[in-house]
């Protein structure tokens, strides 16, 4: 079907070095709560691997941290990600990557929105529709083919 | 007959198996039979006739190759010339067969490698292997291991026998490079860079035949560079990134006959954008001039220079003003692997052309702009990024070049030095007419000027300390750079100094100050014998760093970056002994310290001023000395002063800790005598004796606890001798005490009343306890009789370390066994017969009424007390902690009585139910309708915590306590089935609850190698005890040990077939726990606990897995971070262990 790759040569990124978390202002307090932040959520979805190449999702530049937009208060996040390439096909298994990654990272309270960067895809309103629509996720995912690449994809990322 | 059937047999095999293991069976049965010369090697070729000969393709294939594995299989049994001319014959013939080629190819390895003593093939037998190998072979069309053994046997052939094959000539130049040419096995082109290197030593000639083929060798060469290599480190293959580099650069700079092909190549390539290219390229290049010699480089000097200077400029990070990363010289940068290989390139180039680099260097625009433009900047932070850069840049090729050679040293010094000072605004002419004074300008100094002086300085100084002959040494002083340096280190020491003095009354930042004293102590350490700095402008440095480390302490980067130069210029003073310098020190610097502690009115808190002593003193031993004298005068000045004055007090107690926490391990450290340890104890006796008689109220528990430290470390670290003198003062304070009599003490029965020890006399005997703790076994304890006694009645009042000294005793006292060098006049029995059948006697009215009448008279011996027939709560408890110390005495020595002492902790926490234990008849009728209070049954489990966790307080090695090996483990097995019986029998779930707390204690501290074996019994156990100490807050910390136990047992390989039998139960309990609130690591545990657990056999645990997901998702809204993350990585365990994920 696919004869070649979408985006045969894209640019890596270096990785951002792993910030070590300063310490919360009393490190023996046991009952402080430190809340999920764009960090943690950055971590959770950096080491995605591409579909079609094996780098991450970071080195692609295809999510950064200040993509990622928390309030753990509203128990909502929002990713936003930026395709390689404008008609990029792998947009929508980026995505639902992304949602499967952070569905089972985050608590149930949350409120997960997945959206390409506005500009940066052909068919932009149609992949965000599909991202966010639970009954086409949850089809997509009972897709044996499709879980397996997913599954694949996120395999780095609990190294 | 029947052996030649077998043979025939075997031959069989090898030709026809297609089994390998039958293959190599067979084989290795026929190589037995030749080395043994069981079978001459003629008899086999003979035997073979057929196989070798035959014109069946596969099976003359199989009986060469069988062939050549036996030759290679034989390589140390000695062969005759014939017999090896003929089996060259034999081979290199069959090169021509391409169907047999891996045999033949073996075949004439084999040979070729065969060592000297066991005969080897002759010169012309190898031109014919070559000549063969180059008529008949074409390595690229074969497969890969053909090709290896191909590149193997070229490789060997040119090492063994590169004279003879030089004759070949053109051939052999060809042929190789048709062979390599196109090779990408990697394992191949280790071997293929390496024939090309062989090659290059062939012909070594710059007219040699080599040199017409240069060009086309290299043209095969050059693709592979960079080398570009994205296999996996762990594949099956060895050969790794870095190996293939290595070799191919050998392979390049084997001759210079490449040069001009490979310097254009590097050039072209460092310009690329892959950092491992440019790395390469580095790397390449100093190697190969290096090999090519310095004329032939030289031409190409004028394009390397600016290729070196962009990428330092490019690829060099921030410098880190920091003293504590940087190295002692110098400006220390965030390691780059690129910027390191310019910096040696450069360097390399230097040192072989000095002149002219040096001239590409002074003559060089971006360099010159630099000087032109910095000198406008007055603080670091004001130049702007990309000047920053550069100057960074310059900064490192001017160390670099001053840090080479002699010659680029002064050249680098004549030309920019004095520029340099000129911008700094001390002119040239009138230099010798300046105050060398401590005038500081109050101008503001030129930054950038100042970081290029000391990068230079700092390369300067490399270049003194690098050359080590001595003779050379004297030269340094004549030499340009030297006396620049000493005509103006008057103003470069008042340049730095006005850094800093222009930071004292603005914001600091820290670049500056780092500049500033990091300039100061590098003028400060320059050799003496090199070159001799002015001993005044060598003291007015310390005296400016000294008045900074006075003033200056709310500044906290000055005040540190000062004390860590400090400590530099003393151990260097130390390190070169440069004798007047170290008296200008000592007098300057130590002195000053010491004097600092004695005063009060000086503002620098007292804790910085311990930081500062404990730094300067650990620059040298005489330094610590001197800081310890006065240590000690201070400490003892202020103990006199504590009756009055309670701040005295807390500067005694923060003065004992540096004492005993880092001047005293470092003494001991550096090979330091005992002499001032023993000094210092005998003296706080002195003052023991003195302060403690007024009724000193001052002295507060922290002191009494500092002392005691310092007192037990001191003795510790002394020899048997030196004990003796302190303890025979010891005793003598002790014993000239008024209050009590030691030897009314002996006389019996022991009557807590009668002594009522006052809380003065109490601290005496404290600190005496201390000395006891600390002491060697062979130090002599006088009349440690009436010691025992004195000690067991405090141990009554709760006096801890008493308890901890009689346990000392018992761990070292002789027994009477081996009593052949009895020194003590007691011995170990004797000891046990007093502590434990000595009578006490209360004729306290108070304690005599309160018990209960059914012990005989008033008068009990110690268990009696632990085991609570005095029926004072407080007395049971000080007697129960007391008795853990010395059961911990005899239990590291290996001691049989530690089983009685057990039984009496066990007595404690099951009694008020029915007794399990057969006690002596006595105690069991008491306590069968006693009931314990619950304070006394947790003081007899945590006594338990007490006998196995290693202690630091005494009885350690430092203590030089008598420790059994494995003592641990034979406790736990001594004592684990009773606390386990006593588990199963005991229905009160209060005394349950005791031992399954006891039973924590000894869990968490038995090595794992114990518990693995055990694991089967122990596991139900753990789990109760894990989920009881979930009930209690305050023992959140014994339910993490408990746990990291359990971990253990998880991820132990031996605890296995436990962990699966147990699986469920052991699941249920630690879902039960991952939400414990009050300790993290616990649930953090909890989690990885559940992650090993996801590996057991799928049957087992896959009923579990509901259970385990619906748990582990509510953690994945905890509250800390880091269960969180374990949270999602065992939910996806978990979720993905099948098929179909759960929820997804």
């Amino acid at each position: 079907m696919v004869s070649g790759l979408i985006n045969a040569n894209p640019v890596i990124y270096e990785r951002k070095e792993r910030r070590a978390r300063t310490t919360p202002s009393a490190p023996h307090d046991e009952y402080a709560v430190e809340p999920i932040d764009q960090q943690e959520i950055f971590d959770h979805i950096r080491d995605i691997k591409d579909p079609e190449h094996p780098y991450s999702l970071e080195e692609l530049k295809v999510i950064t941290e200040e993509a990622v937009e928390v309030d753990d208060q509203r128990n909502y996040v929002r990713v936003t990600f930026t395709p390689t390439v404008e008609h990029c096909s792998m947009a929508t298994i980026i995505g639902l990557c992304l949602r499967v990654k952070l569905m089972r990272s985050l608590p149930l309270r949350y409120k997960v929105d997945i959206r390409v960067a506005p500009g940066s895809h052909a068919t932009e309103a149609a992949v965000n529709k599909q991202l966010n629509d639970k009954e086409r996720v949850a089809a997509a995912l009972e897709n044996p083919n499709l879980l397996d690449m997913v599954d694949e994809c996120l395999a780095p990322s609990y190294d | 007959m029947a052996e030649t059937s077998q043979l025939t047999r075997n031959i069989e095999s090898y030709v026809d198996s297609s089994s390998l293991m039958h293959q190599t069976a067979s084989l290795n049965a026929i190589a037995r039979l030749v080395n043994t010369d069981a079978l001459p090697l003629q008899a086999l070729v003979r035997e073979l006739d057929m196989y070798l000969t035959t014109t069946d393709k596969v099976v003359r294939s199989r009986g060469i190759l069988l062939l050549a594995e036996v030759i290679t299989r034989i390589e140390s049994k000695p062969l005759d010339s014939a017999i090896m001319h003929s089996l060259v014959g034999f081979f290199k013939d069959r090169l021509a067969d391409w169907r047999a080629v891996r045999g033949a190819l073996m075949g004439c390895l084999a040979l070729i490698r065969r060592k000297s003593v066991v005969g080897i093939v002759t010169g012309s037998d190898a031109i014919a292997i070559a000549q063969s190998f180059l008529q008949y072979m074409q390595v690229q069309s074969l497969g890969q291991y053909d090709r290896k053994l191909c590149f193997e046997l070229l490789d060997c052939l040119l090492e063994r026998h590169s004279d003879v094959l030089t004759t070949l000539g053109e051939d052999l130049i060809y042929g190789i490079c048709e062979s390599i040419d196109a090779e990408k096995d990697p394992e191949c082109l280790l071997l293929a860079f390496h024939i090309v290197e062989s090659l290059a030593q062939l012909y070594p000639d710059s007219s040699g035949l080599l040199a017409s083929y240069a060009k086309d060798v290299f043209d095969i060469l050059e693709p592979y560079f960079p080398i570009h290599f994205t296999h996996p480190s762990s594949g099956d293959t060895h050969v790794q990134r870095d190996d293939l580099s290595r070799s191919l650069m050998s392979a390049f700079s084997s001759t210079p006959l490449f040069e001009p092909f490979v310097i254009p190549l590097l050039l072209e390539k460092l310009s690329s954008s892959l950092q491992s290219a440019k790395i390469d390229s580095l790397k390449y290049l100093r190697v190969c001039s290096s090999k090519y010699g310095a004329k032939k480089i030289a031409k190409y000097a004028r394009a390397i220079w600016p290729s070196v200077k962009d990428t330092l400029c490019t690829y060099l990070g921030e410098p880190e003003f920091s003293f504590t990363v940087a190295p002692v010289d110098g400006i220390g940068f965030p390691e780059n692997e690129i910027v390191i290989e310019a910096l040696f390139l450069l360097q390399q180039l230097i040192v072989q052309n000095s002149s002219l680099l040096v001239s590409l260097i002074i003559d060089d625009e971006d360099v010159n702009q630099i000087f032109k433009t910095i000198a406008a900047y007055e603080i670091y932070d004001a130049i702007p990024v990309q000047e920053k850069k550069k100057l960074h840049a310059i900064g490192r090729i001017l160390y670099i070049t001053a840090k080479s050679t002699m010659p680029s040293c002064n050249a680098v010094f004549e030309s920019f030095f004095s520029r340099m000072i000129d911008h700094l605004g001390f002119s040239v002419s009138n230099i010798d007419s300046f105050p060398s004074g401590d005038i500081f300008n109050s101008q503001r100094v030129k930054f950038g000027c100042l970081y290029l002086c000391i990068e230079l300085l700092a390369g300067c100084k490399e270049l003194i300390v690098g050359s080590d002959e001595p003779a050379m040494q004297n030269v340094f002083e004549q030499e340009t750079c030297c006396t620049m340096l000493h005509s103006f280190s008057t103003p470069l020491f008042n340049a730095f100094g006005s850094v800093l003095a222009a930071s004292a009354d603005r914001c600091p930042c820290d670049p500056d100050i780092y500049i500033g004293v990091k300039g100061l102590q590098i003028l400060a350490t320059f050799q003496s014998d090199v070159f001799p700095i002015h001993k005044t402008i060598f003291e007015n440095i310390l005296k400016k760093i000294m008045s900074i480390i006075i003033e200056d302490f709310n500044k906290t980067i000055l005040w540190e970056a000062a004390l860590k130069a400090l400590c530099h210029v003393g151990s260097f003073v130390q390190k070169f002994h440069e004798s007047e310098k170290a008296t200008s020190y000592r007098s300057l610097v130590v002195e000053k310290i010491v004097e600092l502690l004695s005063l009060d009115d000086i503002v620098l808190p007292l804790s910085l001023k311990v930081e500062a002593l404990s730094n300067i003193g650990m620059t040298g031993m005489k330094n610590m000395l001197t800081i310890l004298q006065g240590l000690g005068t201070a400490v003892f000045a202020n103990l006199s002063k504590v009756h009055r004055n309670l701040r005295a007090s807390e500067t005694a107690v923060q003065l004992l800790e540096c004492y005993s926490c880092k001047l005293l391990p470092w003494i001991l450290e550096n090979g330091g005598t005992e002499d001032f340890a023993v000094q210092f104890s005998v003296d706080i006796w002195n003052q023991a004796g003195n302060c403690m008689d007024f009724s000193a109220p001052f002295i507060k528990k922290e002191l009494l606890d500092a002392i005691i430290k310092a007192m037990k470390l001191s003795v510790g670290s002394c020899a048997v001798e030196s004990q003796n003198l302190i303890m025979q003062k010891a005793y003598g304070i002790l014993s000239s005490h008024r209050d009590f009599q030691l030897k009314e003490v002996e006389t019996l029965p022991l009557t807590p009343g009668t002594f009522d020890i006052a809380l003065r006399e109490e601290r005496i005997i404290s600190l005496f306890a201390s000395v006891i703790i600390a002491v060697h076994p062979k130090t002599h304890i006088p009349n440690i009789r009436a010691l025992v006694h004195l000690f067991i009645i405090t141990l009554l009042r709760g006096v801890v370390p008493v308890a901890q000294a009689l346990g000392s005793i018992l761990n070292k006292l002789v027994s009477t066994s081996n009593s052949a060098e009895n020194s003590s006049d007691l011995t170990l029995e004797e000891a046990l017969d007093v502590i434990f059948h000595t009578k006490i006697c209360f004729s306290n009215t108070d304690v005599l009424q309160r018990c209960n009448g059914t012990s005989n008279g008033n008068a009990m011996v110690l268990t009696d007390i632990c085991l609570g027939i005095a029926n004072d709560r407080l007395l049971q408890i000080n007697a129960l902690c007391g008795l853990s110390w010395v059961g911990k005495g005899l239990l590291l020595r290996g001691h049989e009585k530690i089983k009685d002492i057990t039984k009496i902790f066990m007595e404690c926490i099951v009694s008020g139910t029915k007794s399990a234990l057969n006690l002596t008849k006595h105690s069991l009728e008491n306590t069968e309708e006693q009931i314990q209070d619950p304070s006394v049954m947790k003081c007899a489990a945590d006594a338990f915590h007490v006998l196995m966790s290693d202690s630091e307080v005494c009885l350690n090695k430092k203590f030089h306590a008598t420790i059994r090996p494995l003592y641990k483990q034979r406790f736990f097995s001594s004592v684990m089935p009773i606390v386990l019986q006593l588990v199963t029998k005991s229905y009160s779930s209060l005394s349950r609850s005791f031992l399954y707390r006891a039973f924590a204690h000894i869990m968490s501290d038995t090595p794992m190698v114990a518990i693995l074996g055990e694991a089967k019994k122990l596991i139900p156990v753990l789990l109760d005890c894990l989920s009881m100490l979930t009930e209690d807050i305050q023992d959140k910390d014994i339910l993490y040990d408990l746990l990291l136990v359990l971990s253990g047992i998880l991820t132990g390989k031996n605890g296995q077939e436990a962990v699966i039998e147990n699986a469920h139960i052991i699941i249920n309990c630690l879902i039960k726990l991952v939400d414990y609130p009050h300790k993290m690591l616990v649930r953090e545990t909890v989690i990885q606990c559940l992650i090993a657990l996801s590996e057991l056999p799928h049957a087992r645990i896959y009923p579990m897995r509901a259970q385990v997901l619906r748990a582990i998702s509510a953690c994945l809204d905890d509250s800390k971070r880091a269960v969180r993350y374990e949270a999602v990585k065992c939910r996806q365990t978990w979720a993905s262990m099948s098929s179909r994920s759960l929820n997804f």
